[in-house]
């Protein structure tokens, strides 16, 4: 099994499918050039302007053609060159692309996959940093993803662009070269909604999900050494739907729970994890459900030192289970 | 005259051709005003009138080909809608909200017209936001080498819109089977066009984005047909997108939450009064000898009966079962 990038995998992922159906197609900017990231490296090659399809600098427009595409039998991957950019397509995602086929009364539907990096710690400033998921898992209709391994990304990026709805792909950005992992030769997908065990424990059940599975499972093994406590790691890789049941077994099992997101804390989506293990496993409960996460300040400053304050780290996450192990 | 004469003459329409539009013009007249009649009996919550609006909408609809051509309407296009195909009961379904009604279930608001089969395409409230969806379904057309035209209807008030310029742009760089049809009625609820934008005519930023654009009389049927057919032809011979603004006048308030009192004079409503399509076609058409007063009685006696048999039929007919609410926020098959 060759070893892989995020950004390898996801390439592949969207090559293979667009080998696989020729209905698939990229579009999105600087996508033709191969994209800022090189996810789409070579595409133009192989498929041609038309499938690799370099658009205006206008995301509503981007996600909005999409739309109306995946209409007429095309299945449109619409590249947002940075999250944080994907705001001007909110109305698009929100009002268009998540309601069409409820207001339709299932009659037409969106097969469009929206790509795009998001997350925060590589310099990025408030403006190439943002985490989007909470906007989008809060709107009925849309399914959203938040991957940060290559072999995630890529199982979950084909389930994606064969969903027949519209899928929020987010990629962490600074997972897109942090790391490499085998990757089978044969097609594979993962299913949307469901999470992943990354690592088993019995004293506290740790949710989380992007970047944040790789600090939480840092911090988790520095706790483990330092006294014992054994913390289970849940990544979650799909915030909607989202997989209610692997986490209320976690925490009946282990009766604490530690949600930990890079987001901003207030109405983050760890909150609605909270608040659903508050009130489905209140009786197995051992210790307040907690959060880590970032401040309520824009995410995130430019410079190192007040990057680093902002986001969660080993560190700190280390810190929230000792004091959750406590109880 | 002659200049209808010869405007039949070269868009080569016949005397059944243009009686059916007169037909659409006056069937969607009479479910504009039935709805308006049906929301002060407290029948349904809301109406929005296209009176005013069926020259530029049937003129527009009548050049394209039900059920191969796209259509993007907005909540204002009565006309088209019953022009590309869509029945008195299908619009009066939408009014009452009912179980059957194929726009959306009772899901949408009136007026917010859907037809799968027609390609009719289910739109939304925010203003613009079915233009980029009609430049999609023409970029679907190119990629997939269909012969099919993309229509997105908006009215003037949508041109302010960051959609609005964004589907231009694009269907200009990649000449895209795509029409669009402005129905600039001088209003966007309220608020006047002088306020909306500094130019007169809308058309003239076509050319910003590489394409040509017109502007009609809106109340005028035919020229109507005459600009949309010269863009279908532009489009068939490859040529790209058109604007086609046609001015026209919104005799009723926006809505029936709207009072129109307050912001135009009954003056200016008249003086547009006297230009409504729908009473001045059927005249252009008896001068012409296409129409006579009994042909008239007969296409407005059918008229009438069709609206009063769908409004009696579809007021029986079933709600939405409440549970179904919660139904078709996914697509739950596997796609193909």
């Amino acid at each position: 099994m060759p070893e892989k990038t995020m950004v390898e995998a996801i390439r592949d992922a969207m090559f293979e499918e667009m080998k696989r159906d020729d209905r698939v197609i990229v579009m999105g900017e600087d996508v033709g050039e191969g994209g800022v990231f090189r996810a789409t490296e070579g595409f133009v090659a192989e498929f041609g302007e038309d499938r690799c399809m370099d658009t205006p600098l206008a995301e509503s427009c981007i996600v909005g053609a999409a739309i109306g595409a995946s209409l007429n039998g095309i299945i449109p991957i619409a590249e947002i060159q940075f999250a944080d950019f994907s705001h001007p397509a909110f109305d698009q995602i929100v009002s268009e692309a998540a309601r069409l086929h409820y207001r339709s009364n299932g009659t037409w539907s969106c097969p469009i996959v929206v790509r795009t990096p998001y997350g925060s710690g590589i310099h990025g400033g408030p403006y190439h940093s943002q985490s989007i998921e909470a906007f989008y898992a809060h709107v009925p209709g849309l399914k959203v993803i938040c991957v940060a391994s290559p072999y995630d990304a890529k199982g979950l990026l084909k389930s994606a662009i064969r969903d027949p709805n519209p899928v929020i792909f987010l990629e962490h950005k600074k997972a897109y070269r942090a790391f490499r992992q085998d990757i089978p030769d044969e097609d594979y997908t993962i299913p949307i909604g469901q999470a992943e065990t990354k690592r088993e424990g019995t004293d506290i059940s740790l949710i989380t999900y992007g970047m944040m599975t790789h600090h939480s499972l840092k911090a988790a093994e520095t706790v483990e050494q330092e006294n014992g406590a054994s913390v289970e790691v849940i990544d979650l890789r799909t915030v909607s739907p989202w997989d209610k049941e692997r986490v209320l077994e976690s925490v009946k099992k282990t009766g604490k729970a530690l949600i930990v997101y890079e987001d901003n804390i207030t109405g983050g989506f760890g909150a609605e994890v909270a608040a659903t293990i508050a009130q489905d496993a209140f009786e197995y409960l051992d210790g307040p459900v907690t959060r880590v996460a970032s401040p309520d300040v824009p995410i995130s400053p430019y410079s190192g030192i007040l990057e680093e304050y902002i986001l969660p780290n080993p560190e700190k996450i280390a810190e929230a289970i000792r004091k959750l192990a406590a109880y | 005259m002659t200049a209808i004469k010869e405007a039949i003459k070269t868009h080569g329409l016949t005397e059944k051709q243009l009686l059916q539009m007169l037909e659409k013009m006056l069937l969607a007249r009479a479910l504009s005003v039935r709805q308006r009649i049906l929301q002060r009996m407290g029948k349904g919550p809301m109406t929005f009138s296209g009176e005013g609006h069926e020259a530029a909408q049937v003129g527009s609809a009548f050049a394209l080909r039900p059920g191969v051509d796209w259509v993007f309407p907005y909540y204002r296009d009565v006309a088209v809608a019953v022009t590309i195909g869509m029945t008195p009961v299908d619009i009066l379904r939408g009014f009452f909200a009912r179980r059957d009604d194929i726009n959306s279930g009772g899901r949408n608001m009136p007026s917010h017209f859907s037809h799968l089969g027609l390609r009719i395409v289910s739109g939304s409230a925010p203003i613009a936001t079915q233009l980029p969806h009609a430049v999609g379904a023409a970029l679907a057309a190119k990629l997939r080498k269909l012969d099919e035209i993309a229509v997105g209807y908006s009215g003037d008030g949508s041109t302010s819109t960051g959609d609005w310029h964004e589907s231009m742009n694009f269907a200009g760089v990649q000449r895209l089977p795509v029409i669009f049809v402005c129905e600039h009625n001088n209003y966007a609820i309220s608020v006047p066009w002088r306020k909306q934008a500094a130019i007169e005519n809308v058309s003239i930023r076509a050319q910003g984005y590489g394409f040509p654009g017109v502007s009609v009389d809106g109340n005028d049927v035919l020229a109507v047909y005459g600009a949309m057919s010269e863009a279908v032809k532009r489009v068939r011979a490859g040529e790209g997108p058109t604007l086609i603004e046609a001015k026209t006048y919104r005799l009723m308030p926006h809505s029936s939450d709207d009072d129109d009192r307050r912001y135009r004079t009954r003056e200016e409503v008249e003086a547009w009064s006297a230009k409504d399509s729908v009473a001045a076609f059927p005249h252009q058409l008896k001068e012409l000898g296409v129409l006579d007063d009994n042909a008239e009685k007969e296409i407005n006696d059918r008229v009438n009966h069709e609206v009063d048999a769908a409004t009696d039929q579809v007021e029986q007919e079933p709600q939405p079962e409440a549970p179904t609410a919660l139904r078709h926020v996914f697509v739950e098959e596997e796609r193909s």
